[in-house]
């Protein structure tokens, strides 16, 4: 269906009903409850981090999956997409089309730029290259050095780009609401329906964001599963012998770049659509090694890894850091007194401030013992349990005799 | 004339600490052939490394004083350091002033434990897996040790005095023979420069005249046969990362009074450095050091008032411009081998 074969599709599927649902099923305890303090990620403003983070991810994932290039500098793309989007929020209006259809359109032409001369190394070389590109872009954003060449304001330095009162917006009616808005529905509108003592909120950005990344999400099993994807995996697993057998790889390569980095101008004019102000920070490099992160974490190089690194890290980001002593305490109050604090110190230098620590030590964990991410060990539980019926149902002689081979 | 000489001797010192992480990168990747990303992390430790010695200098006993009286007329309780009280007053004192320098006592072995550590518990496992896994998990680790740093020391920066006797400039201008007062240079930057000129040249040495360095450079060139003669060169080459975690360590520990150090300096260094050695070219240690100081100059020329008149901000990304110009036009480098990181 949708030109996907039966397994992806079930996959995709999944994916879809999923990201409809969210709301509901990141809610899982009441509102008044600690548990649902602590534990709750259905709130609008995560779930549009999911969402967009995932649709970045999974375009990085394009370009690091499925040729083994690894961009030290992805998030200079997004934050470009993001600046190009309030560019348009001030000078059109608050309409998001023309927005996010500039984001792409600029995060792709600076992407065949950059491509263009980095593709040109390979390895670590290429990854330097684009950290130094980024960190470049950067530090022109940071001090909007064309804003200043030309005498105007670009980027707006360290104040950050945002639409003002007296910005041209020649676009803009009279009625039209000043946050930004798809042809009159606002971003941020939302509904909130009382169950009991659980609180649902479907807002409208959500929505947006969540449609899409299951657009891009689409689009990257269409290309995994394409003759491109298959010489960008060629590519990855030996270029030397594609040149041998005489094909130009430079032209995937650099498709590959430019899509992967059009997704990011994409997740940078959502980014913007959700809250219209944008500032250079969203591209220093320690953001686009947020994005490695993810993708590594969930996985890559599989398809549904990114989006599964992307939400695992932003909602551990949140709970994680908002967890605090007190808290702790309260879990732990059925326990005798020295062993409850004997914990809390123990588990006191992870949580609140201390989350980079925790993700570093995730990360390292992943990338030494599972180095397929979290789908990989998803995938070695269900062998696992799988492995344990075949046996039990398996003739007794195999199971008897000689101990069990891994089924790798 | 004697203005860009200023500027040469503004660009000594970054690129003094530019050299020394670069040189450790290298002494990395030629021997082990892994990408560290914890390298800049590795500097920041050693920057602490300063810390922790000043806070042992400085911890102090509460001491009843009968002489002085506060104002209620009871005895007035002072805090005594316990390296006055220890080794007398003067010299106790003398002791806390230098403590950027006798870091150093700290900072080798620490450096060293936490490189051959790093080696043997960590990096050893990662020789047969690609080096987009060595890149990844190094960085993970950059990550941790800055957060364990953290953890300890809090977000803030902290100030490490230089000793007093380096406090000031010294006239140079005077020295090289033009006017006195034309070039005045702090002198914590000029002891920071020669300290880092003699450890490049002691690593230099040490690889040129030892039979370690001997043993260690012929590795270098060509591992397995080393290994055929029936030398243990995986030992040795532990040895160099712990070496190298010294070198960075050593640069960090002196950079302190220059730059106070806060738990992110080592990300802000390891790109830098990296573009460093990436100029230098992978695996080449001549390369790395003199792409160091290169760098490290022309970031200071462009930092002028008259360059940026003309191009403004062009300080801050000028490093970036090289290496891009650089790596275009001579892919390996500037002094970068044959098939070093080509496949």
């Amino acid at each position: 269906m949708l030109g996907l074969n039966s397994k992806d599709f079930k996959l995709f599927a999944i994916v879809v009903v999923l990201a409809l649902v969210a709301p509901i099923l990141l809610n899982p305890f009441p509102v008044e409850s600690s548990l649902g303090q602590s534990f709750n990620a259905g709130y609008p403003a995560l779930m549009q981090r999911f969402m967009i983070f995932g649709l970045l991810v999974i375009g990085f994932n394009i370009l690091f999956g499925l040729t083994g290039y690894l961009s030290f500098g992805h998030a200079a793309f997004l934050g470009v997409g993001s600046f190009a989007a309030v560019w348009m929020f001030k000078l059109l209006s608050y309409n998001i089309v023309p927005a996010i259809i500039l984001s792409v359109v600029v995060a792709g032409l600076f992407s065949v730029i950059i491509g263009f001369i980095a593709l040109r190394r390979t390895g670590i070389y290429f990854s330097i290259l684009t950290l130094a590109f980024a960190q470049m872009m950067y530090s022109i954003a940071y001090s909007d050095l064309i804003g200043k060449f030309f005498g105007t304001v670009i980027t707006n330095g360290e104040t950050g780009l945002q639409v003002y009162n007296d910005d041209p917006q020649i676009l803009l009616d009279a009625g039209d609401p000043k946050v930004p808005h798809l042809f009159g529905l606002e971003m941020n509108a939302q509904s909130v329906m009382n169950v009991g003592g659980w609180q649902f909120t479907f807002q409208n950005g959500y929505y947006l964001s969540a449609i899409f990344m299951i657009l891009g999400f689409y689009l990257a099993i269409r290309i995994f599963r394409s003759p491109m994807g298959m010489m960008l995996r060629a590519i990855k697993s030996n270029q030397t012998r594609m040149h041998y057998t005489g094909v130009n790889t430079k032209p995937y390569m650099l498709a590959a770049f430019v899509i992967s980095g059009m997704y990011a101008g994409l997740a940078g004019g959502l980014l913007a659509a959700m809250d219209p102000l944008t500032g250079a920070e969203r591209m220093f490099w320690t953001a686009s090694g947020e994005i490695v992160v993810m993708s590594i974490l969930g996985g890559v190089g599989t398809l549904i890894g990114p989006v599964v690194g992307a939400g695992v890290i932003k909602y551990l980001e949140n709970i994680v850091s908002k967890i605090n002593d007190g808290i702790l305490h309260n879990w732990f109050a059925f326990m005798p007194d020295c062993l409850d604090n004997l914990l809390v110190t123990i588990i006191h230098p992870f949580i609140g401030k201390g989350w980079h620590l925790t993700l570093g030590l995730l990360f390292m964990a992943v990338v030494i013992f599972l180095p397929g991410g979290l789908v990989e060990g998803g995938q070695r539980i269900g062998k696992l349990f799988r492995g344990r019926k075949s046996k039990a149902s398996g003739s007794d002689k195999s199971a008897a005799g000689q101990p069990s081979t891994p089924a790798e | 004339m004697d203005a860009i000489i200023l500027q040469i001797l503004n660009g000594l010192d970054k690129g003094s600490a530019y050299a020394l992480i670069a040189l450790g990168l290298t002494l990395i990747f030629g021997t082990l052939g892994v990408v560290n990303f914890a390298h800049g992390a590795l500097f920041m430790a050693g920057a602490f490394c300063t810390v922790t010695m000043q806070r042992i200098l400085n911890l102090s006993q509460t001491v009843i004083d009968e002489t002085q009286t506060d104002f209620l007329g009871n005895p007035l309780k002072v805090e005594v350091p316990y390296v006055q009280s220890w080794f007398g007053t003067e010299f106790g004192a003398a002791l806390q002033d230098w403590s950027v320098l006798l870091a150093i006592f700290l900072t080798v072995p620490v450096m060293f434990f936490l490189g051959w550590a790093m080696e043997r518990g960590l990096i050893k496992h990662f020789y047969k897996r690609p080096h987009a896994d060595q890149i990844l998990v190094t960085f993970g680790l950059a990550i941790v040790i800055g957060e364990i740093i953290k953890a300890f020391f809090g977000a803030n920066p902290i100030q490490t005095p230089m000793p007093s006797a380096f406090v000031g400039t010294v006239d140079l201008g005077a020295w090289l023979g033009f006017d006195s007062g034309t070039i005045l240079y702090p002198t914590w930057r000029l002891v920071y420069f020669f300290f880092s000129a003699v450890i490049i040249a002691a690593v230099f040495a040490f690889l040129q005249f030892t039979t370690f360095g001997m043993v260690v450079r012929a590795g270098m060139a060509d591992r397995e046969t080393v290994g055929l003669l029936g030398i243990d060169i995986d030992k040795r080459f532990t040895l160099m990362f712990g070496l190298a975690a010294c070198v960075a360590g050593l640069a960090g520990m002196m950079y302190t009074p220059i730059l106070s150090p806060h738990y992110n300096l080592g990300m802000d260094f390891l790109v830098l450095s990296f573009v460093v050695v990436v100029v230098g070219g992978m695996g080449s240690l001549p390369g790395a050091v003199a792409a160091g100081f290169l760098l490290g100059i022309l970031q200071s020329f462009a930092s002028m008032n008259e360059v940026k008149a003309i191009i403004p901000g062009i300080d801050q990304i000028i490093i970036y411009l090289v290496a891009i110009i650089i790596l275009l036009t001579r892919p390996r480098g500037l002094m970068g081998r044959k098939g070093v990181m080509e496949d």
